[in-house]
């Protein structure tokens, strides 16, 4: 079971000071404090860590936001910030004593501006929602977090989500050009702009992907750009997962970018297959979703080529999508891969590691003998283009034993991850799930220097502590 | 998800189905994006993985409802969006029934309000009391100004004199029990499930609906003693008087199985058909020849529109030049999987068809709700018309009579899908549609 630091005492005997101080900012319709109202709270996507919070504040506006934040930074209250709450790593999970504060009532996009190639949304826009607001006029944001169509703008910067497109289109970081935030002292900072390349030090590197430890998002300018003018997925299947990732570094090597490479194995064909209707082969062992994108001949010149290394690694079969209707089941399918594992088991966990492509197939047999090691099946769904893997480790939540074994099994997973020249997460955060496998990626030097950047910004850590960094020094 | 419920409590038909809806989610939050109250509310207390988890914490908890509960639940809008977008196949109606029942078993409601359930739940489905609560309404229409919106009690109030149509339509005998023989030969035999509340708001659809399928060769039974097939009721968690009104519509149909035999039961209020086809679910504990008897109706349901794709339809009128926006009934689409067959019969008719930008949203009539949450459902219906009417259409085709009664009265004329079916087929024209419009 994960630690959690000690509750302040002198927190905990002010709650309804404190409850009563956010009522003043937010009225009652914007704050929750009853026990079974704040139970709901009490997690995100990643279950097997639960606290409900002290109260949480659903703020409306940035200036409500601001407001909230220096109230909460005066009475040296702990501070979570939560979007869609749908964080795979427990980035959002709560504190008994801190307040959550939910983006989801500033959901409006602000600003769409085609010329220039840019929208300006509040941060509780879902990713989905830009591209929806703007599809129609052929434009779209590029990078898309298999829950984009739940999750909110402002945790993917915090978390510098990635998704099947970033392989070309790079991830959350790559396609932001400025954030309003607000500091825990409750100031309103515009940094970046509505182009490219901000004058001075590079703040929106810093704060993208600082997982709400370091400013709250209230606005994001995100850079947009025009759909191309078409796309087609390749449904590749292989007779073992290692011939499979064998494939996938074949395709990278040759130096060609898809716009998605995404790998699905068995369990995880099966259960998507159920969900979507997609028509993958369920005779496979592995499969490979391949699409490429621009003018029918460019889509034909780059599925032949790719289709031509598939055949090196004697396929069961090839098919390439026919309609629009066939690649949106294949789309859907692939989205919904993580809820679509409940369909075979009560409960998962969803590892995020990322390793050079070309480890592809050793990582693979290993997971494999670790899966038989600790007796529980894992579905392996992921960003195979670069490298990151998202295993599945299916428990039961119900039986505890079941449960500490998984979570053993996902940190080795990790270890091997760092061990074979990769990194302990691609796009879903440290949060709490990876907080003390930590030092298997740095130093302390390495740690301190960060827990310094921290901070500078939040002198007093009470912006989303606990997580990120092992809990001894926090 | 993980369950803590005791063996004891598991032992509980009830407690072990929710216990296995609730073991399948995996708290993904995929479906706060779809729920039109989570839209709206901004938290997840209204978004059907907050419910699902409020409802988890009351059932294991095995205590009354509590009022923080009972609010959030009270918002769902049973629209079903959430079962759509679900990737673990998480049965969210079987467990928002479950605790509709248990909040109605363990929770006591304010007076105003039990008052007005127990109204809503005794009339509507009874076709002659409704109709004299209508004419009532009518004529207290003039005095709506005079109630104070202070209070829920006095919103609620507002919005059923709102909702109460100034004039009702002469009543209707193609509607009464008896059997429409089929024109030329016969190709089969059906019944329909006229409704309860439908017959008096609109009894044009049922006899559309016959006139239509009769010339396409159909026998149309209506068996007597069936009223309302549970539906209303059932969605306020008044198990009892639910399951005696869907008990009596099996027995009624299961004669006419045994009897002269039947293709299917036909439905045209899908807020019905979704019920309907869960009677299988319903009766899992009665008795099994009656469980039987339950999963044999509950098999032989069908929307009319899916029977139509089934026998063919083909129309006889040249196609009208205009546009339908055709509006999605929340039972239809999420209910019962329903989302081609009513747009393909339209456009096979002859008409354009469009459809709004958010075709998942509920219009926010959803049974009672448009009374017990006026102002959610005011929203909703505002938010639905406006984007509907983005499309530029001549009128609004949807196959619920609660959808339509939700979008009427806004100078855009809303029918059931089946009166253009018929008209384009050799029916009268729908007296909503002027003759200038065509």
């Amino acid at each position: 079971m994960i630690r959690l630091p000690e509750p302040k005492a002198a927190t905990l005997a002010k709650r309804d000071a404190i409850i009563a101080g956010l009522r003043r900012i937010l009225r009652d319709s914007g704050v929750i404090a009853e026990a079974a109202r704040l139970k709901p709270y009490e997690m995100d996507g990643l279950t097997a860590f639960r606290q409900p919070p002290l109260a949480v504040a659903l703020p409306e506006t940035t200036e409500q936001l601001a407001a909230v934040l220096r109230f909460l930074n005066q009475e040296g209250v702990r501070v979570i910030p939560r979007g869609a709450g749908t964080s795979l790593s427990g980035g959002a999970l709560p504190l008994a004593d801190g307040v959550v504060i939910g983006m989801m009532r500033m959901n409006r996009i602000l600003e769409i501006d085609y010329d220039d190639r840019f929208a300006v949304v509040q941060a509780g826009v879902t990713n989905l929602g830009i591209t929806a607001a703007m599809q129609s006029d052929g434009f779209f944001y590029a990078p898309d977090p298999s829950s984009q169509l739940a999750c909110m703008i402002g945790g993917n910067v915090a978390m510098n989500s990635g998704g099947a497109h970033c392989l070309k289109y790079g991830v959350t970081a790559n396609n932001l050009l400025g954030l309003k935030i607000v500091t825990i002292e409750g100031e309103i900072l515009d940094i970046g702009g509505m182009h490219l390349d901000a004058a001075g030090y590079d703040w929106l590197g810093l704060l993208t992907g600082s997982e709400g430890q370091l400013a709250m998002v209230s606005e994001v300018t995100v850079r947009i750009l025009r759909a191309a003018e078409g796309q087609r997925a390749m449904l590749a299947a292989f007779r073992s997962n290692e011939i499979a990732g064998a494939c996938v570094d074949r395709i990278i090597g040759s130096g060609i970018i898809p716009v998605a490479l995404e790998f699905m194995d068995r369990p995880a064909i099966h259960a998507c297959e159920d969900f979507a209707h997609a028509g993958y082969p369920l005779d496979a062992e592995a499969l490979l979703i391949i699409e490429v994108e621009g003018s029918v001949a460019e889509q034909d010149e780059l599925l032949g080529r790719i289709r031509a290394m598939c055949d090196e690694f004697d396929p069961i079969s090839c098919r390439v999508s026919q309609s629009a209707e066939e690649s949106a089941a294949i789309w859907k399918g692939r989205k919904g891969a993580f809820g679509a594992v409940g369909r075979i088991s009560p409960d998962y966990l969803c590892m995020d590691g990322t390793i050079p492509t070309g480890q592809l197939p050793l990582v693979l047999r290993r997971i494999g003998e670790m899966s038989d090691h600790y007796r529980l099946k894992v579905a392996n769904i992921f960003h195979a283009g670069d490298g990151n893997l998202h295993p599945l480790i299916m428990f039961d939540a119900n039986d505890a034993d079941s449960f500490h074994r998984a979570e053993a099994f996902g940190a080795d997973i990790l270890c091997l991850c760092v061990e074979v020249g990769g990194c302990l997460t691609g796009e879903h955060g440290v949060g709490v799930e990876k907080r003390d496998l930590m030092h298997r990626q740095f130093t302390e030097i390495e740690l301190d220097q960060q827990r310094a950047i921290k901070s500078a910004f939040d002198p007093d850590w009470l912006l989303n502590p606990a997580k990120v960094f092992p809990l001894v020094a926090a | 998800m993980q369950t803590n419920f005791s063996v004891e409590q598991l032992r509980d038909s009830d407690n072990a189905a929710s216990n296995s809806v609730l073991r399948t989610c995996v708290h993904c939050g995929f479906c706060t994006a779809t729920c039109p109250t989570f839209v709206l509310l901004g938290d997840e207390l209204d978004s059907p993985r907050g419910r699902i988890y409020l409802i988890k914490e009351m059932l294991e908890s095995g205590k009354p409802a509590t009022e923080e509960v009972v609010r959030h639940v009270d918002r769902c809008l049973s629209c079903l969006s959430c079962m759509t977008t679900c990737p673990s196949g998480v049965n969210y109606m079987h467990l928002v029934d479950h605790a509709r029942r248990y909040i109605e078993e363990t929770y006591k409601r304010p007076w105003p309000e039990r008052l007005m359930r127990g109204a809503l739940g005794r009339v509507l489905p009874h076709p002659r009391l409704f109709r004299l609560a209508l004419r009532g309404a009518a004529l207290a229409r003039p005095a709506a100004g005079l109630i104070p919106t202070g209070t829920m009690t006095g919103k609620r109030l507002q919005a059923m004199l709102s909702l109460a149509p100034a004039k009702l339509p002469p009543q209707s005998a193609a509607q009464k029990p008896q059997i429409h023989r089929a024109e030329g030969a016969r190709r089969g035999r059906v019944a329909l499930l006229t409704g309860c509340a439908q017959t008096v708001l609109a009894p044009s659809i049922n006899e559309a609906t016959i006139r239509l399928l009769t010339r396409l060769g159909i026998e149309v039974v209506i068996p007597a003693a069936i009223g309302c097939c549970g539906a209303l009721t059932h969605h306020m968690g008044q198990h009892d008087p639910a399951m005696a009104a869907a008990r009596a519509a099996i027995t009624g149909w299961t004669r006419e199985i045994e009897g002269e035999g039947l293709d299917a039961i036909l439905i045209n209020t899908s807020g019905c058909g979704t019920t309907v086809k869960d009677y299988g679910f319903m009766f899992r504990d009665a008795p099994p020849a009656e469980a039987a008897q339950a999963k044999r109706v509950a098999a032989l349901a069908a929307d009319i529109s899916e029977y139509l794709v089934r026998i063919g339809y083909q129309p006889q009128r040249p196609a009208p030049d205009l546009t339908v926006a055709y509006h999605s009934a929340c039972s239809l689409q999420h209910g019962q999987k329903i989302t081609s067959a009513p747009k393909d019969l339209l456009k096979t008719a002859g008409f354009s068809v469009v459809e709004p930008r958010d075709p998942h949203l509920c219009c926010g009539s959803a049974g009672t709700y448009n009374i017990m949450q006026p102002e959610i459902a005011g929203q909703l219906r505002s938010r639905k018309l406006a984007t509907l009417k983005d499309r530029r259409p001549d009128l609004i085709a949807a196959g619920n009579i609660g959808c339509i009664t939700q979008l009427s009265g806004d100078g855009m004329p809303v029918l059931h899908t089946v009166e253009l079916l018929d008209w384009m087929a050799g029916g009268p024209r729908p007296d909503a549609i002027g003759q200038s419009d065509v």
